[in-house]
Parts: structure tokens; C-alpha cells; sequence
């Protein structure tokens, strides 16, 4: 099987965002970056479905140098081959403009994959939208937030979660699928792994050689502001005997909050 | 026009739907543009209790290959659909069925979107959107710049429309076009997990647990509590899923699930900011636990400092003399 794996560089998931409203963006200074948590379980799946079924795992970022160290992470865990997709644009929260720039990738550069593995979102921008726009760019069918996957030859089913239920979608490859926390358990990497992938070259591919039209580089999001979260207003917290602390929280949660 | 999918399960419409489709209608007025449903599926579609929303219409989307869902035969629908009657924005609720369709759609069209919104506004004559990132750690506004303007929208945050006398909408059949061999991946089949609990994102109470449950079994507290309360679901922390105590479908936070509950009641959570990221945009925040320092009381309106093994079973008894009243 030949599998493309795509992973994206955030601000880990412990990290306290900062703003800088003159450009409405987050302050990267002191923060700690890694691939986005979901990524790794798309990673592990690809790494799997190799062991068991044999052929390649590459894996692609579009971003900027910065996100090398997340590319050298995937090689040591196992992948074969690694590629940045370079492009300095700040982050643009448009889904659909990084969703074009793979999609032609795919066409120009990974053509003949049998799988797109995706995580089923970056957390930070948290828009969900990259893995079903690039399947729909290419014409290929999708399952999304995808707990369990098999393959059996160019036929593949797929657990997704939905709201109080599991749905399986049969479908088949090429496709594109998008994983969720519980599809694996995402190994770490090993000394051994680690030393050979500081070895290993990754490929840098100009955006601007993808062939893009203009159009396309340019974000259709127009960022109008961004905020911190309101402030909640300082609670009421009481100690003291249970029954008592116990009386008082129903009391307030039916006569104040009148949500019980 | 706004458009909105119109979600069905098992036949009936979903509420996240209608929560869309009421701020649509909101929004719609200030922009001085009628609304749409917009429902796909195999022949015969039901629409009733959507009148009572008061689109100005409803559109049905029927081909036989539409009576089950697929991403690649809805969205072509509700392309064509989009082309043919040239809505300004098409909103959908953010559910796991919006969320896997609605960029499908956007891309069709090559339109950008706006993803679980929180927020809908109009703004010099065009909407603005406004949503969490980084899981609420902050918030996001944007418009978009091409057209139709496609957005998600987060169920349990619109209010429904308030009862009017809404005028009888008019129902438009159209029959989609889905060329054979279009569709390569189709839902061949729903699980229903055995309890049939409802999910956390749709409850209109969250009861969650952490660490501080100190077991698996010490979940059943919880959903005892939960039985009593009408509209519950039981959450928890990640480091309750990741130590294998509950089913990770459970878990609030910025890598589980984003909630805004009437209600969100923290158990034993101490409210690592990975977790307050996915509940601090719950209307109201209770918390119970131990350790006068932990964060989860910093976002709290009510907190209780104690020993959850004394509390929460106090709690439950009181709720039960509310309940019955």
C-alpha cells in the first residue's frame, strides 16, 4: 500500500495562547510546538497498515522550516520518506486554501496513493475541513473522525462516532480518512529510529512549483478579529460540612441557575 | 437567501438543525433575504415540524441513491442545488454529519468556510462569523470572501426560534442528479451503542469526571446522577480515558470534545487547560473537588470544596427532593 500521511505544526496542547492583536494572530514566543495530537494517530495507522499489507509510508507538511522537527519525528517513528511542502504564509484559518495546495501535491508529486491519512483536525484552528475538502478536490471518497479502519484489497470500512453512535462506512480506495483518539496507540520513537532519521534527507517542495493558479494561494478568509475568551465572573465556593456544601449546590443549581 | 441542511435521523430532524435554521432566520431579516430548508434523501422526505421554523421554503433533495447518507452524493446535491438557486450562505449544524459534509460542499464550490461557529453577526452588509480556535482558548471572527458563505454552526448554542405564528412555507421537490458510480463510500450501517446514552455535545447537562474518582467504577456515582437529570451525559478527563476508565467518546477537552451545557458539573477534575479549553463556554460551570487550589474553581460559578465520596451522594439525594417537587 502506498499511504501519504499529511501532519500539521501546533502550539501543543498544554500551551496558554497569547494574542497579538495588531495582526490577529497568537504569539508563537514560548510555546512548544508538536504535530497535532490526531496526526500522530494518523502516523501510527499508516506505520500499521505497512506492516501488515507491505509498501510506503510518506508523510507531508505544508508550513514553514519550523515544522521540520515534526516531519523528523514521523521518519523516526518509521515512516520512509518525509516532504515539506514549503509555504511562509502566516497561518490563515482557510481550510480550503491549504486543502487546494495538497490536492495538487497530491496530483503532481504523490501520484498512484492508495490512502490519504489525515488527523480529524489541527487543533488551533480546529476546522475540520482539510480531509473532506482535498477528497472532494480529488473525486475520492472520505471517512472521517474514524476509530477503526481495515482494508481488504481496494475495499475498506471505517468506524466513524457520531452523536451517540458508531456508523460504518464502507468504501473504496483511493480514499481519504481522518483519524480520531482510540483508532491506535501511537508508539514512540527509538533511539535506533531516531539516529537513522536524523540521516535522512527531507525533501523541500516549493509551493510556488506546484502549479497552483494565484487565486488559489490567496485566503478567502478575511480575519476580523481575534479574542480571548470572555472571563467568567468569579464563582461562589463554599467548604465546610457535605450535607450542608451538598444542600447548598442543589439549591443553586435549581432556584439560581434554574439549569436543574 | 440563507440556506440551511436540514439533518434528519431515523426521520427525525435533528435540533442542531434547528437551531441553524432560527439563526438563519435572524439573520436573515437584518439582511433583508428570505430563508431555505434544504433536506436530501431518498424519496418521500418528511417535513413536518419545519413549518413551524418558518423557512420561507423547503427544498427536498430526493434520489434514491440519497436514502442512505454519503458525503460524495449529498454534496453533490447540495451543489447543484447551491448553483441553481445561488443562496448567499449555507449554514449547517456542526454535527458529526455536518462536520463531514459541509467542507465537502464548500470545496464543490470552492468557497471557503467558517467552522463551528459561535457566534453569527452582520457586519457592513455581510456576515460575520465568530468562533473558538485553539478549542476556545480564543476566539475567532472572520467573514468570508467568496460566495455562498459556508459555515457549521454549534449545536446546543443558537436558541430556537421563539413560537410565531410562522407562515405556511412552500415545498419545492426537486430530484437530484447522482450519475451512477459517483458515490464510492457509503454508511452501510449505524451502531447504536447498547445504552443509547446521549452524547456530551448534545446534553443539556454534562456530568464529568476525573482523577479524582480515583477508579473506573467510581463512574457509576456519576451516572446516577445522571439518571435523575433529564437531558444528561456523562463526561471525563483526559486523564481518566487515558488511564482506560471510560470510553474516550466521554472525553471533554481540546483533544475530545468541545461542550456548551446548560449545565457542566466537574467531579474530581482539577481543570488542566487542555480540559477548561473544551467547557468554558458552558452557560453554567459547577464543580466538586478536594483541592482548594485547582484551577476547575477559577472558571466555576458554584464550587464545592470536599471529598466528592461525601458530596456527590448528598447531592444526588438532594436533587431527588428537588425533582420529585
Amino acid at each position: 500500500m502506498n499511504i501519504l500521511v499529511f501532519v500539521k505544526r501546533v502550539p501543543d496542547t498544554e500551551s496558554r495562547i497569547r494574542i497579538r492583536h495588531e495582526t490577529n494572530s497568537i504569539i508563537e514566543d514560548g510555546l512548544n510546538f508538536a504535530a497535532s495530537p490526531y496526526d500522530d494517530f494518523a502516523v501510527e495507522e499508516a506505520l500499521r497498515l505497512k506492516e501488515a499489507k507491505g509498501g510506503t509510508v510518506r508523510v507531508v507538511c505544508v508550513g514553514r522550516d519550523e515544522a521540520l522537527p515534526v516531519l523528523r519525528k514521523c521518519l523516526a517513528m518509521g515512516a520512509d520518506e518525509a516532504f515539506l511542502v514549503k509555504d511562509e504564509t502566516p497561518e490563515t484559518y482557510d481550510g480550503l486554501r491549504t486543502a487546494r495546495i495538497i490536492a495538487k501535491a497530491v496530483e503532481t508529486k504523490f501520484a498512484g496513493a492508495d490512502l490519504l491519512l489525515f488527523g480529524k483536525q489541527a487543533v488551533g484552528t480546529d476546522n475540520s475541513q482539510v480531509p473532506s475538502m482535498v477528497a472532494e478536490l480529488l473525486g475520492l471518497p472520505q471517512a472521517n473522525v474514524v476509530t477503526k479502519l481495515e482494508i481488504d484489497g481496494n475495499a475498506a470500512t471505517a468506524l466513524r462516532e457520531i452523536e451517540g453512535a458508531t456508523e460504518k462506512v464502507a468504501f473504496c480506495l483511493p480514499a481519504v480518512v481522518s483519524a480520531q483518539k482510540g483508532l491506535n496507540e501511537p508508539r514512540y520513537e527509538t533511539l535506533k529510529g531516531i539516529m537513522a532519521a536524523k540521516k535522512k534527507e527531507i525533501p523541500v517542495i516549493k509551493i510556488e512549483d506546484l502549479g497552483l493558479a494565484a487565486g488559489d494561494l490567496e485566503s478567502r478568509v478575511a480575519i476580523t478579529g481575534l479574542d480571548m475568551p470572555p472571563e467568567r465572573k468569579a464563582g461562589r465556593i463554599l467548604q465546610g460540612d457535605p450535607a450542608e456544601t451538598a444542600r447548598e449546590l442543589a439549591a443553586f443549581l435549581h432556584s439560581e441557575a434554574k439549569v436543574i | 437567501m440563507i440556506a440551511v441542511f436540514i439533518e434528519t435521523r431515523d426521520g427525525k430532524i435533528k435540533k442542531g438543525s434547528l437551531e441553524a435554521l432560527a439563526e438563519a432566520k435572524r439573520r436573515a431579516a437584518e439582511l433583508r433575504v428570505g430563508t431555505a430548508a434544504v433536506l436530501a434523501g431518498g424519496a418521500g422526505l418528511r417535513t413536518a415540524g419545519l413549518e413551524a421554523c418558518g423557512p420561507d421554503k423547503i427544498f427536498c433533495l430526493e434520489h434514491p441513491a440519497l436514502a442512505e447518507y454519503s458525503s460524495q452524493g449529498y454534496a453533490k446535491a447540495l451543489c447543484d442545488f447551491v448553483r441553481e438557486t445561488g443562496p448567499t450562505a449555507l449554514f449547517f449544524a456542526a454535527t458529526a454529519m455536518g462536520k463531514d459534509l459541509a467542507p465537502r460542499v464548500a470545496a464543490g464550490l470552492g468557497a471557503a468556510m467558517a467552522s463551528d461557529c459561535t457566534k453569527v453577526a452582520v457586519k457592513n452588509g455581510t456576515l460575520e462569523f465568530t468562533r473558538p480556535v485553539y478549542a476556545g482558548k480564543a476566539y475567532l471572527s472572520l467573514s468570508l470572501r467568496s460566495t455562498p458563505a459556508v459555515a457549521t454552526l454549534r449545536p446546543n448554542v443558537f436558541p430556537l426560534a421563539a413560537d410565531e405564528a410562522a407562515g405556511v412555507a412552500e415545498v419545492v421537490k426537486k430530484s437530484a442528479d447522482i450519475p451512477d458510480g459517483l458515490i464510492k463510500g457509503r454508511v452501510a450501517e449505524v451502531l447504536k451503542e447498547e445504552s443509547a446514552e446521549l452524547d456530551v455535545t448534545e446534553a443539556d447537562v454534562v456530568i464529568s469526571g476525573g482523577r479524582g474518582l480515583k477508579g473506573p467504577e467510581n463512574f457509576a456515582l456519576l451516572r446516577e446522577l445522571a439518571a435523575l437529570v433529564p437531558r444528561s451525559a456523562v463526561g471525563a478527563s483526559r486523564s481518566a480515558v487515558d488511564s482506560g476508565w471510560i470510553g474516550h467518546q466521554h472525553q471533554v477537552g481540546q483533544t475530545g470534545k468541545t461542550v456548551s451545557p446548560n449545565l457542566y458539573l466537574a467531579v474530581g477534575i482539577s481543570g488542566a487547560i487542555q480540559h477548561l479549553a473544551g467547557m468554558s463556554s458552558s452557560k453554567v460551570i459547577a464543580a466538586v473537588n478536594k483541592d482548594p487550589e485547582a484551577p476547575i474553581f477559577r472558571v466555576a460559578d458554584y464550587g464545592v470544596v470536599g471529598d466528592l465520596f461525601e458530596v456527590i451522594p448528598r447531592l444526588k439525594e438532594e436533587l431527588k427532593k428537588i425533582l420529585a417537587e
